[in-house]
């Protein structure tokens, strides 16, 4: 089955080629089925290369397949080639699986737009390139992916495009990635001096030959986090992920959530051979990791705009990948990217429910009561809403809690503290929108409340079904401090060497301290949970109050980074390119040479005057100059 | 492939083409691109119809004779034949300011070939046929025989490479061009944009390179951090121009500057990626100037805020040009990321300073060209006469897709294409083997 993995990419890329070229005008079901069936078809075919690669020994679940010779000038070589191991497995599985069912929910959403092809088209070309990301056997396979998503999410965010703002949020997410791509490929370029290689599969054991802390190792992880950092909306290059919430929902859901800010957690556990040989390197990933987390979740705490709030948890759900990362959880970060997957795709695809059930209204202020009205969306958002906060049992208590484990384990405390933090805020936060979302009085106009229904079937058959994977998808990774067996582990093991081998907390047998701090932090989100039910539910007074004192208006106005960002690097930037242009190139240089042609003009014009077309001067002159010649020729033979 | 006849036998001038890994794709660059010009000026061009195809089709002989010459004298002759259509088409069927700016191209361009002329007449002088025992323009025996003293290569050096320099353009020698391609016609900025710049580039190939490499490598530096200067320059000056034009013609800078960088970085990679690149900015770029004509037809204007919202009236169009800018950004899968990427690694493995640089040009590309674009087609149509834009004919689509179908071609299957070129440069690397080139070749890894 294997042999059969090239397909899983090509199935999104010609449902691009049939809808760009020969489903033009045709029903929106057909189109709309036909993009959502090549995701389906992709997912089968994962599927059972999954269950080939389960039935191998656990070492010999590598497998690659050349395609074709891409680059290759000199001593460098780049072949287009995929790669099927456990992780990139994994990864497959989520971005197919969590693509079929919000491609099948984009049917009911963007039912009736003008750009409904077009919206599909993007969508397919968008898993493509993600496959890309994630299948390929070299960094820069990865690349194309890696970019190919980039594009795919500056046009659907400018989705609406007659709109001037969603058109600048889509280039500024396209700006803020080349930042981190620029560090990306120098990542690459290194990569190959170093190892003259840059096959994952050729790197792993040149990697071991270098000791630990080497220079070039530590830049080279350093360069690949810098690419982490744009895609992954990171400190200090997160904020166009907010801003990304301009595109429609469903893709929020799937680009901005589920799949391709996850991006950067893959590749560092892809690398991770590489990081664990730099402790610097680890150390930077684990501070900014718990920073974002911790930064944005205050920033998500006042936020009025529902899916911004989302936009802020997911930045600061991304923190607690790299958190992490950095502390060497390399399996807990992608189990966590898992999870993430599927309660915050589920949560965007239940604001999008609300969104399209308010008649486009996503300022939750303006909302409330929505739980009798709209009950599939209300169950399916509160089973996400528990997973997120932490609440033992459902998926996000698990990812969640192994890495605060694994983190106060590698004796991070204060990082740990930092996350702990962060997760009462997480759970305040999404309380709180839930209360203001569904409980309460209507707040919104007659109309709206009017008009408020359930959305169709299409649209609440893929809640469901993530909702029932936030509840349960976390058993697969269940630590062995609760008599679970943790599976994820033992899947990703052959790939990731984790130091300190206490997977899942499987510690010689002495699991009182996870015991304490698996309660700390479920009692952590039960006083954000409580907080927030005793200021939010059924309190319209604090609704009116949001953003008016001191603090909630720094934390509304996102600690003013945008307006800093603005002032101190777009504007000069902008400024000294007019200078450049107006002053230097017309002015300097093009005098410059303008001052030579007056120069040269000038003295033509003097040298005219000898051409005066008279006849009789030209033979005065010319006999003058016999004269001279000859005098010379004489004087020449003489002397 | 080598053709050769008697010519002026007297002066040891024949008549000496001939086609290698380095100029066979520039040729076919340079045939392609005038018949999709022509195709596309079928009907934008109303006056004086034969005579723009005369000197057309002499352009395109000069070109060609140029990048085939195998003879001093042939190319500097078709060096000169091919200033005097361009002077005409710019002249003629230009912009408003088309007089001065094609003076100034004109020049520019005179000025640099009189040294190189200098330049060719020493070399005549110290180069023997030693079949006849007498001086030849031979190309290959002049470059067989150059073993000048260092302050020879300097001067021999300077007197070629200020030409080809002036004509690639390296900055500070480049102001000639934003006018100059802004003023020409559509077909006239392709072509000026497409081939003649590579004509400094494959001059650097042809002649600096292999005949003077001791100087070659002193002016490593200084070419370089010109080319530096040249790609975040001419990227920012890009971002402020209000005329669509304009902003092309400075993006130009910006990628020859890639290109210039790729070859002193004097190492396959560097090389490789840098002729690519060649041939992908006559695409791109040929494509943008194509597509920038297109609505210049149906408005006389190309002034950036004249225009947006078209994106709604000319979806075709839209997306046509998303897709070309994408391959002038360098955008994986496209031309563009090939090209560029050999080049920066090549670069990074020569010195990692200019690596680091250069590699930031790669996000100011996509800010002048994304700001463009989102300038002319997105938002809301403020303009009246915008809102009843034709979209784009397939008459008019057809020379553009061809070009993006090479683009995709060469960005996923470079293969075929790099295999030609790579035996050529491989000769020409040689000459550096010995030099410090071997023992940064030491350095890396194979």
């Amino acid at each position: 089955m294997l042999d059969q993995l090239y397909l899983i990419p090509l199935f999104p890329l010609l449902g691009v080629l049939l809808n760009t070229f020969v489903l033009r005008g045709k029903p929106e079901k057909l189109v709309g089925g036909v993009a959502a069936a090549m995701v389906g078809a992709s997912f089968v075919v994962a599927a059972s290369c999954f269950f080939a690669l389960l039935g191998m020994p656990p070492e010999a679940r590598h497998f690659e397949q050349d395609l074709f010779r891409w680059i290759v000038v000199g001593n460098f070589a780049a072949e287009a080639s995929f790669l099927a191991d456990p992780l990139s497995m994994i990864m497959m599985l989520i971005v197919t699986g969590v693509s079929f069912l919000i491609h099948v929910y984009s049917i009911g959403y963007m039912h009736g737009d003008e750009g409904f092809r077009k919206f599909f088209v993007y969508l397919n070309l968008f898993v493509f390139f993600m496959l890309l990301l994630v299948m390929g056997s070299n960094y820069l396979v990865m690349f194309v992916g890696w970019e190919g998503v980039g594009l795919c999410s500056y046009l659907l965010i400018g989705f609406w495009y007659t709109d001037e703002l969603k058109a600048s949020a889509g280039k500024k997410a396209f700006i803020m990635n080349r930042i981190g791509d620029f560090g990306f490929l120098l990542a690459i370029f290194l990569i190959w001096t170093t190892f003259g290689t840059i096959n994952f599969r050729e790197i792993e054991p040149m990697a071991q030959a270098y000791p630990l802390g080497a220079g070039v190792i530590t830049g080279i992880c350093l360069l690949l986090f810098t690419g982490a950092t744009g895609k992954s909306a990171q400190l200090p290059l997160y904020t166009w992920l907010p801003d990304a919430m301009a595109g429609p929902t469903p893709v929020s859901a799937l680009i901005h959530a589920a799949t391709m800010v996850t991006a950067g957690v893959y590749m560092i556990a892809r690398s991770n051979f590489l990081f664990s040989l730099s402790p610097v390197a680890m150390e930077v990933v684990a501070w900014v990791g718990a920073l974002t987390a911790l930064f944005a979740a205050t920033i998500g705490l006042v936020q009025t705009d529902i899916k911004k709030v989302l936009a802020y948890s997911t930045v600061s759900q991304l923190g607690f990948m790299f958190l992490a990362c950095g502390v060497g959880a390399y399996t807990a970060a992608v189990f966590h990217l898992m999870t993430h997957a599927f309660f915050k795709g589920l949560l965007f695809l239940g604001s999008g429910s609300v969104i399209h059930g308010m008649s486009n209204e996503q300022d939750i202020r303006l909302m409330g009561g929505l739980k009798s009205k709209m009950p599939s969306t209300y169950w399916t958002f509160l089973v996400g809403t528990l997973a997120i906060a932490g609440i033992p049992g459902l998926a996000g208590f698990f990812s969640k809690d192994e890495i605060l484990w694994k983190t106060y384990e590698s004796h991070h405390v204060v990082l740990w503290a930092i996350g702990l933090t962060a997760a009462f805020c997480t759970a305040f936060y999404m309380f709180r929108l839930l209360y203001l979302t569904f409980f309460g009085k209507f707040r919104g106009s007659k109309a709206q409340e009017h008009h408020v229904h359930e959305s169709p079937k299409l649209m609440t058959v893929p809640l469901m079904v993530l909702a029932v994977l936030s509840a349960i998808g976390g058993y697969i990774g269940m630590p062995h401090a609760l008599g679970g067996h943790n599976y994820f582990h033992e899947w990703l093991s052959p790939l990731i060497a984790e130091h300190g081998e206490g997977h899942g907390g499987g510690q010689a047998g002495v699991p009182t301290a996870e015991y304490v701090l698996m309660f700390a932090s479920v009692a952590i989100a039960l006083i954000g949970i409580l907080l927030a039910r005793s200021w939010y539910l059924g309190k319209s007074s604090r609704v009116e109050s949001l953003g008016k004192s001191g603090l909630q208006r720094l934390l509304y106005n996102k600690y003013w980074v945008d307006q800093i960002y603005d002032n101190m690097i777009s504007k000069p930037l902008v400024q000294a390119s007019e200078i450049f242009a107006r002053y230097v190139d017309q002015g300097t240089v093009d005098g410059a040479v303008n001052g030579i042609g007056t120069t040269v003009s000038s003295f033509g014009g003097l040298v005219r005057r000898v051409q005066t077309g008279v006849v009789q001067n030209y033979a005065v002159m010319m006999g003058m100059g016999t004269v001279l010649l000859l005098g010379a020729l004489i004087w020449s033979v003489l002397g | 492939m080598v053709e050769k006849l008697h010519w002026i036998p007297s002066i040891g001038a024949e008549w000496h083409l001939g086609v290698d890994g380095i100029s066979l794709f520039l040729l076919v660059l340079t045939t392609l691109l005038t018949v999709l010009c022509l195709l596309a000026s079928w009907h934008t061009i109303h006056e004086r119809v034969q005579e723009y195809h005369f000197f057309f089709l002499l352009l395109e002989a000069g070109m060609i004779g140029v990048f085939a010459a195998l003879d001093l004298f042939v190319f500097y002759v078709m060096w000169e034949v091919m200033l005097v259509p361009m002077f005409f088409l710019i002249g003629v069927w230009g912009g408003q300011r088309r007089l001065y700016a094609t003076i100034k191209f004109f020049l520019f361009t005179m000025a640099g070939s009189v040294l190189m002329l200098a330049g060719i007449l020493y070399m005549y002088f110290h180069t023997v046929d030693p079949e006849t025992g007498r001086n030849t323009f031979n190309l290959l025996l002049a470059t067989s025989q150059s073993n000048y003293a260092i302050d020879v290569q300097r001067w021999l050096f300077l007197a070629f490479g200020l030409a080809f320099a002036i004509k690639v353009p390296l900055f500070p020698l480049h102001t000639w061009l934003p006018d100059a391609h802004t003023e020409a016609p559509t077909a006239g900025s392709v072509i000026l944009a497409g081939v003649l710049l590579k004509m400094g580039t494959y001059g650097f190939l042809r002649f600096c390179l292999p005949m003077f490499p001791q100087a070659t490598l002193e002016f490593v530096p200084w070419i370089s951090w010109l080319s530096l200067i040249g790609i975040t320059y001419g990227a920012l000056v890009a971002m402020v121009q209000k005329d669509m034009k304009k902003l092309v013609a400075y993006s130009s800078v910006a990628h020859l500057g890639f290109v210039m960088l790729g070859t002193f970085a004097l190492n396959q990679q560097g090389l490789t990626g840098s002729l690519l690149q060649q041939i992908n900015h006559g695409i791109s770029t040929g494509a943008l100037f194509l597509l920038v004509g297109v609505v210049y037809e149906r408005r006389h204007t190309r002034i950036i805020a004249d225009y947006g919202g078209v994106a709604k009236v000319m979806p075709v169009y839209a997306a046509l040009f998303m897709i070309v800018a994408l391959s002038s950004i360098g955008l994986p899968i496209t031309n563009g990321f090939v090209g560029e990427f050999l080049i920066l690694m090549g670069a990074f493995a020569s010195n990692k300073l200019y690596g680091v640089i250069a590699t930031s040009g790669v996000i100011l590309a996509a800010v002048y060209l994304l700001w463009m674009y989102q300038r002319v087609f997105y938002g809301q149509i403020v303009h009246e006469e915008n809102s009843k834009l034709r979209d784009i004919t397939l008459f008019e689509a057809a020379p553009i897709l061809v070009l993006i179908v090479l683009a995709i071609w060469i960005g996923v299957y470079p293969d075929p294409i790099l295999a030609r070129m790579e035996p050529s440069l491989q000769l020409l690397l040689e000459k550096f083997q010995q030099g410090e080139f071997s023992q940064l070749q030491g350095v890396l890894p194979r």
